[in-house]
């Protein structure tokens, strides 16, 4: 069981490290989505040792609501990569102080 | 391993069912309505659900059931598999943000000050500055799918603070925040703004929402189930400081603390309080606060009510940082959004005052308010003022929208004292001046927290009062004791604090491509650019009146609202 919570908890932070890392705002979006998916697999290995199905459960509703997510947020982005011409998070910057 | 199927108890979730239906129901219209008659049937369809789910809430209030020991009062159910709690303090956070939604809706609807259209861009999809966009204005497009964005919104709103299980407190979590986030982007003015406002929201929701759902997988792998009982069973029966349980609990704390605007999570604040339209940021900064201390309180008290040994000290941190860091950073800003988007950060360190003051009910004397009553009762002012202000900024205009850049405030107690007067009250009362409401709500929190022990937090939050009470003072004084500023001077000021700059869109320095920067109705020549109060629609002026009259009331008498927060009980197990 271990290693599964192990490779969750590197997915995790690939992906956390990337939003904080990556300007790009769609590769942000990934790596959020690999959190999401970091998470899944963590819900599914601790279904499996708790012997529940509520992991499971959980993961299909992180599933539904990552879909959901990311229809918001590529709506978003694009609204802003067309005004902008650029899908950088840096240049987004007229709100300060 | 098999599925059975949930007991529902509709006749206490029905009060949820009437605004979610009322939502769908909005979709619908939006899709069969012809487009002259989409606002009206919105603002109708929203405006009776949302008083549908108000009556509903007091139905379902008057005959809950008692439960649990008798030295204990808690009335309420819990239902679907007991994932969702329905007890006295989910009742008063729905009756509290239905309330605040009906306001959101009037606020909405608002538009006469953008002369017959509303404050939300015409055609999202339009890009700043283009032909599209001027055709969109001009041909009065408007974008009428807020109302059921706000519908959902609200929906969210009610099914957080009632989340049993730790899967319906993400899933709440989220319908309550992809509304709001298109919501920010979607200002007729300042789109840029607006649009940035929106990414940032979203990202940064986003990547929050990401570590409450790992923290609940870690939860879950230590307690073997999701359910709040099962938690707190758990947590009692487990040895404590179990790693897992504690990177858990930290990690879905991040998420609460991001949604309620906490330090070192608050970084989003000012720039969406700043960007989204005024009308969303009043509704958003108000309702949004409400649910999520609900769903954090129930979290802390029913979850992890036996570990309080553990978080106890952590939002002790927190809650002293918050108190400092917003009301410090407020006192530098020249934006009123801003500004109260920073006191809306200290207040968030008043309300976890209230949280920290979490005693086992058999420590409490008989005559002592609980945490749970002065927290709730707080919300009450807190979120009456904020909606009341943010209101109030929107009517402040000039030719170009809103005026928010603070030197040109000065001199409006002069020109309209009664917007003047009415800003000044939800001002004071939000620093805690006797007779207004802020007054009680910041006495009760802060009593709770020294009964608790929590005296230390105390001090600091006296201290954060003293420099808050600077920083809303100081915009009473600019607004009655200085002159108007001279309007040829003033556009060249306001374009270091980002004002004009702002106005424009885009600031000419960064503008790769100034032309889609531009926004759409600013007259080439500003002549008289005077900052003037209009006179906005029917629904405007009661939203703020009646924000205004319960700021008063509250201050006066507090007794009711006071008694009602105790009257609650508290949360079912």
């Amino acid at each position: 069981m271990t290693p599964y919570i192990v490779l969750s908890a590197i997915l995790f932070a690939i992906g956390a490290a990337g939003v904080l890392i990556r300007r790009n705002a769609i590769v942000v979006f990934m790596c959020v989505e690999l959190m999401l998916n970091a998470s899944n697999l963590a819900l599914v290995s601790f279904a499996r040792q708790n012997g529940n199905l509520e992991g499971q459960v959980a993961a299909f509703f992180v599933m539904v609501v990552a879909a959901a997510e990311v229809v918001v947020g590529l709506a978003i982005i694009m609204t802003i990569f067309r005004t902008r011409r650029s899908a950088s998070v840096d240049d987004a910057s007229l709100l300060k102080y | 391993m098999e599925f059975s199927a949930p007991q529902i108890a509709h006749e206490v979730l029905w009060p949820a069912y009437v605004v979610f239906g009322a939502a769908l129901l909005g979709v619908l219209a939006e899709a069969f309505l012809p487009r002259g008659r989409r606002f009206g049937g919105q603002v109708v369809i929203a405006a009776l659900g949302i008083v549908g789910g108000l009556v509903g809430t007091v139905m379902v209030a008057m005959d809950l059931p008692s439960v649990g020991p008798d030295d204990v009062t808690a009335y309420g159910v819990t239902t679907v598999g007991d994932t969702v709690a329905v007890d006295g303090p989910t009742l008063f956070l729905w009756g509290l943000v239905l309330l605040l939604g009906l306001g959101g809706v009037g606020l909405f609807a608002e538009r006469r000050l953008e002369s017959g259209l509303s404050a939300f861009a015409g055609q999202a999809a339009a890009l700043p500055g283009t032909e599209a966009e001027r055709k969109a204005s001009t041909e009065g497009l408007d974008h009428t799918e807020v109302y059921p964005l706000l519908l959902f919104a609200l929906a969210g709103m009610m099914l957080f603070p009632a989340a049993n299980d730790l899967l319906t407190l993400f899933v709440a979590l989220e319908v309550l925040s992809l509304p709001l986030y298109l919501l920010c982007g979607l200002a007729r003015r300042r789109r840029l703004l607006s649009q940035e406002a929106a990414m940032k929201y979203f990202l940064l929701g986003a990547f929050s929402s990401g570590f409450v759902i790992y923290g609940i997988a870690l939860v879950y792998g230590f307690a073997g189930s999701m359910s709040y009982a099962a938690v707190a069973e758990a947590v009692r029966a487990g040895e404590s400081g179990s790693v897992l349980m504690l990177t858990g609990l930290g990690m879905i704390t991040v998420g609460m603390l991001f949604k309620v605007g906490a330090v070192p999570f608050h970084a989003w604040t000012p720039d969406v309080y700043q960007g989204a339209p005024t009308a969303v940021t009043a509704f958003m900064s108000a309702a949004t606060k409400v649910a999520a201390f609900g769903a954090t309180l129930r979290l802390f008290y029913v979850a992890f009510g036996g570990e309080r040994w553990s978080w106890q000290p952590m939002l002790w941190i927190v809650a002293i940082l918050t108190m400092l860091v917003g009301a410090v950073l407020a006192v530098s800003q020249q934006d009123v959004k801003r500004m109260l988007a920073y006191s809306s950060i200290a207040h968030t360190g008043f309300l976890l005052t209230g949280v920290i003051g979490l005693r086992d009910s058999v420590e409490l004397g008989g005559a002592e308010i609980t945490s749970l009553q002065a927290v709730l009762f707080y919300l009450v002012t807190y979120a009456f003022a904020t909606l009341g202000s943010f209101a109030l900024v929107s009517v402040v205009r000039d030719d170009s929208g809103e005026v928010t850049a603070l030197s040109r405030w000065a001199g409006l107690g002069r020109r309209s004292p009664v917007v003047a007067s009415v800003f000044a009250l939800f001002l004071l009362s939000m620093a805690g001046i006797p007779l207004t409401a802020g007054f009680v709500g910041k006495w009760s929190v802060f009593a709770v927290a020294v009964s608790a022990g929590a005296w230390p937090v105390v001090v600091v939050a006296l201290a954060s009062s003293m420099i808050a009470v600077y920083f809303y003072v100081r915009v009473i004084l600019l607004m009655y004791f200085t002159a108007d500023p001279d309007p040829t001077k003033a556009g060249s000021t306001d374009v270091g604090v980002g004002g004009d700059a702002a106005l424009a869109g885009a600031s000419p320095s960064s503008g790769s491509q100034p032309e889609r920067g531009t926004i759409t109705v600013t007259s080439p020549t500003r002549v008289a650019d005077e900052v003037r109060v209009e006179t906005p629609s029917l629904a405007t002026v009661v939203v703020i009146a009646v924000c205004a009259g319960v700021v008063l009331l509250l201050g006066i008498v507090p007794g009711p609202v006071l008694d009602l927060a105790g009257s609650v009980g508290t949360f079912i197990r």
